[in-house]
């Protein structure tokens, strides 16, 4: 894979991440050093610097990738650079100590798929991460890119393109997991009595607050996703494509802006398709980020310039989408992964996975996990394998809770069902749902109360309030778990919240308010001992909720452990520490605002929290 | 009409499906929607004030009012919220005066609470403008807002 890359001139290349979070931590001007010392060493002729998108493991950034040889280098510094551009580039001997370091063994290891983050990884939708410039179509091209695209247009009817990708068994991965194949079908055979227009439409909306592989999709290989609608609509008879993007994503903006061009250019895109006669083009709307807008239907409304607003279906897109006419809607992944069916087959393909799920799915592994990042992984795998083999289990040797999976609308899912092999179906038997794929950890530190309430007030907030029971039923579950959290609950309201979140689920309008209620009942149902311990000894276990907690000093280790070092009282904005330097020190129980600061300044373990 | 205002009209076509475009392209050229731009705009596309100013209210990425110089955002998605990102933001609003969802009165800073930018593996993270800080605790508030000031 990698040999075509370095076919060319270069004997080296250098694979800078430039995903948000690696630019975010300087990566640009790490190439920028990288460029001045490869020259500095007379080595512009050998050595390529090139950017890349992320490659999921975010937290070690600024990343570099050094091919052939995939070695791997991580949290560089600009001061690093000098002295690996001589050693390794030049002298050939690789800098052990800028490279990932396994948390419990001591020897680094070298070589990118030799980690145990990306160790258990298999790539289809993720295929060229870190190693193509999205900013460069022939990047993409070189790794067999648009080959799907040939093969679909010149030897294949639309009626074979969806029969293989019904035979494939891909299913959406924007949330519900509805059969792509059929979708598209659906799309195929809608009557189009007004004018004879059908659309294809990419919801690159990315709702769920803490998951961001679609991000990463669009801004590390664009073309993936441009390659499949442009299938997608031959496959459905579409003249016009939509990609809908998430308004807090500007780097996948640009980047896709320019690979549609690009694409133009190299007539992939817009009229006369491969010299086929197909014609098709693609425009970009942006989102101005409203949550609901993921829903299909209000998204179509935004396009439209209407309010994001859902509406009642059936009608389905599939019948009455954009301005009326048939539309197929999916998800940046799911429209990813159609190239790779296309040119390797549905045989390769649903050998992948379980019986009802094929293929892989990107997680983005997040919260209380030592490897954060974006994986991509076989369906079928268990919570267990994700959590402690590629996400290096949990920091500072704390226990495991609850991983809660699908966003908003999903569910917390707790230590005993670790070795849930997970797919569509086991995820909702669980109570949670596969959802777009967030993924976050939570560990003994992290109090299930406050993360129902988290997700409650996030879905109250985004409710478009059209229909009163996602508008005033999640408001008055809201209010509830409210009460619960400052010590005011009684036993009794969670009935009343099981009752309430029952009728939500029955009678709302929009998958929003369907599912709102998920992340309580979970909670609910594995971890009704934290709510009762809320309630009846009005205490938060983890020392999350901050109306119960109550901080104090030990005065004993204050003075002669700490010996009253006064940081405690420098750091509190509230004046609510009193004491001297070298004397101990007290709080004032009354100007206390539980901020936690002082709990965490003090060095000595002399402030306590209960 | 002011020139600023007739270039971003001149970058779509003068339809209804334009004007989520239009309305984010004059938040950023301006920081906010001045209702007086919203009335021309309205005018131009030939659709009524209210829809646009209903557009305006309903859509979070848009804002009434004028933003700060340093509009501070500070991500509430949940992998943040679970590493604290709720003590984060009360610390800026103690720090800089204000609450969540407004200005300073010199216009030098505003403060947002937002869901999630993309860098959940650098959580808690808020950004400043368009630089991202990553793995903020409250601690590290004060100098963030140091940076800005001046
Ligand atoms: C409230 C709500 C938010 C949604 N947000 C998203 C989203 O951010 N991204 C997405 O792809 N699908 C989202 N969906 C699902 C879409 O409505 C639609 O089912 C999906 O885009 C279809 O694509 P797929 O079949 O490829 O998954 C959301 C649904 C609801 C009810
Ligand atoms: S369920 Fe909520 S978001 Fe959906 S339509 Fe009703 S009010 Fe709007
Ligand atoms: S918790 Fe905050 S307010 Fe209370 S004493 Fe400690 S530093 Fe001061
Ligand atoms: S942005 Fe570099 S690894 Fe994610
Ligand atoms: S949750 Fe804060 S960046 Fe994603």
């Amino acid at each position: 894979m990698e040999d075509k890359l370095t076919s060319t001139r270069h004997r080296l290349h250098l694979m800078v991440c430039a995903g948000t979070a690696c630019v975010s931590n300087r990566s640009f001007e790490i190439k920028e050093a990288l460029e001045r010392e490869i020259k500095k060493q007379g080595l512009a002729e050998e050595v390529l610097v090139v950017t890349t998108g992320c490659n999921g493991f975010c937290e070690r950034g600024p990343l570099l990738v050094v091919q052939p040889g995939n070695i791997f280098y991580q949290q560089l510094t600009l001061k690093d650079i000098p002295h690996l551009v001589e050693e390794h580039f030049l002298k050939g001997r690789p800098v052990e100590k800028l490279m990932y370091k396994p948390p419990e063994g001591k020897k680094p290891i070298p070589v990118l798929n030799e980690i145990d983050f990306f160790k258990k990884q298999v790539l289809i939708a993720l295929r060229n991460r870190g190693l193509i410039d999205p900013e460069k179509i022939e990047d993409y091209i070189a790794r067999d890119g648009y080959q799907a695209l040939v093969k679909a247009l010149t030897q294949m009817t639309p009626e074979e393109i969806i029969e293989e990708i019904k035979k494939s068994g891909l299913r959406g991965r924007g949330g519900a997991g509805f059969p792509t194949g059929l979708k598209w079908e659906f799309v195929r055979l809608a009557s189009t009595s007004n004018g004879g227009l059908k659309f294809v439409v990419c919801n690159g909306d990315e709702g769920d607050p803490g998951a961001f592989m679609d991000r990463s999709i669009l801004e590390a290989d664009p073309h993936s996703v441009i390659e499949g609608m442009v299938i997608g609509a031959k496959a459905i008879g579409a003249q016009q494509g939509y990609v809908y993007i998430r308004n807090e994503y500007p780097l996948a903006l640009k980047r896709l802006t320019l690979a549609l061009q690009e694409a133009r250019e190299y007539g992939l895109l817009g009229e006369n398709i491969l010299g086929t006669g197909f014609n098709f083009d693609i425009k970009v709307a942006r989102g101005a980020g409203a949550f609901v807008c993921g829903e299909e239907t209000a998204l179509l409304a935004s396009i439209e310039g209407r309010l994001g607003e859902p509406r009642p279906r059936p009608p389905y897109p599939a019948q009455r989408g954009l301005y009326g006419h048939p539309t197929c809607i999916n998800n940046v992944e799911t429209w990813a992964n159609v190239p790779v069916i296309v040119s390797r087959g549905a045989d390769w393909f649903s050998k992948i996975g379980t019986k009802t799920s094929k293929g892989t799915k990107v997680f983005s592994l997040v919260g209380k996990i030592n490897n954060t990042g974006l994986v991509e992984v076989p369906m079928g795998i268990t919570l267990r394998e994700i959590i402690f083999e590629i996400g290096g289990g949990i920091p500072g040797g704390k226990e495991f809770k609850a991983v809660q999976t699908g966003g908003p609308s999903g569910g917390c899912i707790p230590k005993e069902k670790l070795d849930l092999p997970i797919d569509y179906e086991s995820l909702t038997e669980a109570g949670s749902m596969m959802g777009s794929g967030g993924m976050v950890v939570m560990d003994e530190d992290t109090c299930m109360v406050d993360v129902a309430k988290y997700f409650l007030s996030f879905t109250q907030d985004e409710s478009c309030g059209k229909c009163t029971p996602c508008r005033e039923g999640t408001k008055a579950m809201l209010d509830i778990l409210d009460r619960i959290t400052k010590g005011e609950g009684t036993e009794e309201d969670l009935q009343l919240l099981e009752d309430l979140a029952v009728s939500i689920k029955e009678t709302a309008l929009c998958g929003l308010g369907k599912t709102a209620p998920n992340p309580v009942l979970t909670t609910l149902r594995y971890f009704r001992d934290e709510y009762l311990t809320h309630i009846r000894d009005k205490k938060c276990p983890a020392h999350v909720c901050r109306d119960l907690n109550v901080y104090t000093i030990d005065e004993k280790t204050c003075l002669e452990v700490g010996h009253g070092c006064d940081v405690c009282r420098r750091n509190c904005v509230s004046e609510a520490i009193i004491g001297e330097k070298n004397q101990p020190h007290r709080i004032v129980q009354e100007k206390c605002i539980k901020c936690g600061v002082c709990y965490d300044v003090c060095k000595f373990g002399a402030v306590k929290v209960e | 009409m002011e020139a600023k205002v007739s270039e971003i009209l001149q970058r779509y076509e003068p339809e209804q499906s334009s004007i989520i475009a239009i309305l984010q392209d004059i938040q950023e050229a301006y920081g906010y929607l001045p209702r007086e731009i919203l009335a021309q705009v309205a005018e131009e596309l030939n659709i009524p004030l209210s829809r646009v100013l209903s557009l305006a209210t309903f859509f979070r990425a848009f804002s009434l009012k004028p933003k700060g110089k340093h509009p501070i955002h500070v991500c509430m998605g949940t992998a943040c919220h679970v590493r604290g990102a709720q003590l984060v933001l009360e610390k800026f609003e103690r720090e800089l005066g204000i609450k969540t969802g407004e200005t300073s009165e010199d216009l030098s800073f505003s403060l947002d609470a937002v869901r999630c930018v993309g860098c959940c593996g650098l959580a808690p993270v808020v950004m400043a403008g368009e630089e991202v800080h990553g793995k903020v605790s409250q601690m590290k508030v004060p100098g963030i807002i140091k940076k800005y000031k001046k």
